[in-house]
Order: C-alpha cells, then structure tokens, then sequence
C-alpha cells in the first residue's frame, strides 16, 4: 500500500470519490427500497453511518487480535456477519432502553442494517485495502457519510418526482436507477480531488 | 400449490426475473460487469451458493427454530462463500482479485435471503434447489447482458477477445459506475413495457 495514507484523506475518499453506493454499489436493496421519503432515508441514513463506523472499528479489532493470530483468517466471512449481527442487536437494546425517542427514529432500520451490503462491504475493503486502526475509523465514518448524503439527496428528487407525469413502464425502480445513474455521473466530478481509489 | 419443476425453473428466468422484476441482488450485481468474464464468474459463484444453500435451508427448515433461523440462514450461507471464495482463491487468482470484495458480499445479497425466506421455507429440497439455481441463472443472464452493452462498448471487446475494429473510439462512460446504473434502468424499462400494457 505504499505511503500510509492521511485517515481525513481517507474519509474525504470515501464519502466522495469513491463513494459506497454510487460508485461501488454498495447497499442498493435498501437504498432502492428506503428511499421514498426524506425522513425514512434520513433516519436508515444516521443509522448505517453509526454502525458502519464502529463494527469497523470492532472488526478491525477482531480480524488483527483474534482471527489473524489464531489462523482463522478463512472464517472471516462467517466472523465479520456475527460480528455485526451482534453489534446491531446489542445496539438495539441499547438505544432502547437509553433513548426512547431515538429508538422510535431508528429502530425499525436497525434489523435492515445487518443485511446492508454496505456494512459488510466497508469492512471487507478495509481488511483488502490494510487499512490501520485510525485509518479503518475513518474510512467507516466516511463511507457511512457518503451513503447517507446521497440516500437523502436521492429521496428529495423522488418524492419531487412523485407527482409528475412519467411513462407508466418507468415508474418505480427504472427511473430510480436513472436518477442514481445521473446522481453517479455529478458525483464522478470529484473524482479528480483525492488521489485514492 | 403443486407447482411442476419445469415451471419453478422458468418463472425466476423471466416472470419472476431477481433483477428487474423483484429488484434484488443489485448491490453487487453492477459493480462486476464493466467485463464479462468476471460476471460469468460472479453469476456461476452466486448461482452455486443460492441453489445449495436454498437445497440446506429447505432440507433443515423442521429443524430450525423460527426466531432464530434469520441468523442459522446468514451462517448457512457463509459457508458456501467461503467454500466458493477458497476455490476461486485456488484455481483463478487473477479473478478471485479482481471481484475484491464481491464474493465475500454475495452472503448479503438479497436474491439468496429472499429465496430462502420466500421459497425454502415451504418447499421440499428437490425444488428448493431448483428454485435457488434458476434464481442465479435469471441474475446471471441479467448481469451478462449488462456486462456485454458495458465490455463492448467500453473496451470494443467480449470475455476479453477484440470483437470491433481499431478504429472504434471506446466509451470512456461505459466503463465507470454511471452508465451501470443507466444500462439496469433502460432494461427494467423495456422488460416492464409487456406488463403495463396488460393491465
């Protein structure tokens, strides 16, 4: 990997240039599905950026201290999964039972989290990608920031999209993807700012 | 609802299609096909995991406990990645780097959480099988089809061999994620123009 990478250069990457969704499709079920009005796409948005920032961090720790000393780096696909099942769970009872109303904002996305490609995604590009501990930190803060960005800035033009006259075999998925496809290409003009992938 | 094989088989290849009809799986499905070869690979690894874990989960469905048997599919699945990733880290390293991340990500994909939860559940393990490998075959055709408009237009080539001649200028977009995302919507689109004609 070379020169170790600055972790806010990591973070600007990740939320921009290479952002999770839109240019490595990352978290698209629920991208798709969620994204009908701002206040559901902003809530399932904090979410993924919460927890994709610290089961980062966990499994970072895990995949180092544990699984890298005891040789059992070909589990890690079943480790990662628990990992963060149990994170999302734990998390769960957690807002629960300390803050009701943010349980009430959130707490219906959580179980859709861990089957969020997102989430298991930015671990495995932080494992490929030998991201430190700093690094991994804010890489997963990033990445979570830049799905959350563009989840909610596509849920404005679709609920704008809502009321207007569109080709009745376009509505639904097929003009989502068209307007993430334009959303892509306005987002491909970072691409140019931070000299990492 | 005795349903013959044939008709399982056919229905996820096109009525039921995973991609454009049910609108799953895609989170990993655009990100492989700027190039056909790694798409057959992704579409062969994906359809090996849906069909056996599909024939596992339906062959232990008595067996599993309903508030658990979320996380006991999860780890049914993974197994069958790791088994997939460990075979194409042995015999196609070239690919097995250029898919990164992808292999590891078909545990998440949707298609195969929602054929077990939609289909196995309820079915015997012969057609829960079959069920599970049509599935990855309809994702499969999908994901060629998009990988063939992207790797010709692209690179002028397909799987790699040079099909259009010199003087062809490549399409620069066709190989970044936009047109990926441009290429799905125009083939929901078409696919779905049959359907809203007959209501």
């Amino acid at each position: 990997m070379g020169v170790p990478l600055n972790p806010f250069v990591i973070m600007v990457a990740a939320a921009l240039t290479s952002n999770m969704v839109l240019s490595n499709f990352l978290g698209m079920c629920s991208f798709i599905a969620v994204s009908k009005d701002i206040k559901t796409a902003n809530g399932l948005g904090m979410a993924v950026t919460f927890v994709l920032t610290l089961t980062s961090v966990l499994n970072y720790l895990v995949y180092y201290y544990i699984l890298v000393p005891l040789e059992l780096v070909y589990l890690r696909y079943i480790v990662f999964i628990i990992v963060i099942a149990a994170f999302v769970q734990f998390l769960e009872m957690l807002i629960d039972r300390f803050s009701p109303s943010l349980y009430m904002n959130l707490g219906i996305f959580l179980p859709l989290i861990t089957v969020n490609c997102a989430i298991l995604g930015g671990v495995l590009f932080m494992i490929i990608r030998d991201y430190n501990l700093m690094q991994s930190l804010f890489f997963g803060f990033g990445s979570g920031a830049g799905w959350w960005l563009a989840i909610v800035a596509l849920s404005t033009m679709r609920m704008r999209l809502r009321e207007k006259d569109i080709p009745p075999q376009l509505v639904g998925p097929g003009l989502t993807m068209i307007i993430i496809g334009i959303m892509a290409l306005a987002f491909l003009g970072f691409s140019g700012m931070v000299p990492v992938q | 609802m005795a349903e013959s094989k044939k008709e399982t088989f056919m229905a996820n290849i096109w009525k039921n299609n995973p991609v454009i009809v049910q609108i799953l799986g895609i989170c990993s499905a655009l990100a492989v096909t700027n190039n056909m070869t790694n798409t057959l690979i992704m579409g062969i690894g994906l359809t090996f995991a849906t069909g056996f874990s599909s024939l596992t989960i339906s062959a232990l469905r008595k067996y599993i406990p309903k508030n658990v048997r979320m996380i006991v599919q999860v780890l049914i699945i993974a197994t069958y990645v790791i088994i997939l990733d460990i075979v194409l880290k042995a015999y196609l390293p070239s690919i097995s780097k250029a898919l990164g991340p992808y292999v590891g990500l078909i545990i998440t994909n949707c298609i195969i959480m929602g054929r077990a939860e939609a289909y196995a559940q309820s079915h015997g393990p012969v057609l829960s099988f079959i069920d599970g490998v049509s599935a990855g075959v309809g994702y499969s055709l999908i994901l060629l089809l998009i990988a063939f408009i992207r790797e010709l237009l692209g690179f002028g080539s397909i799987f790699g061999l040079r099909v259009l001649p010199e003087s062809f200028t490549p399409w620069v977009i066709m190989i970044t994620a936009p047109s990926a995302f441009f290429i799905i919507g125009t083939i929901i689109w078409i696919a779905r123009t049959p359907l809203v004609k007959k209501k």
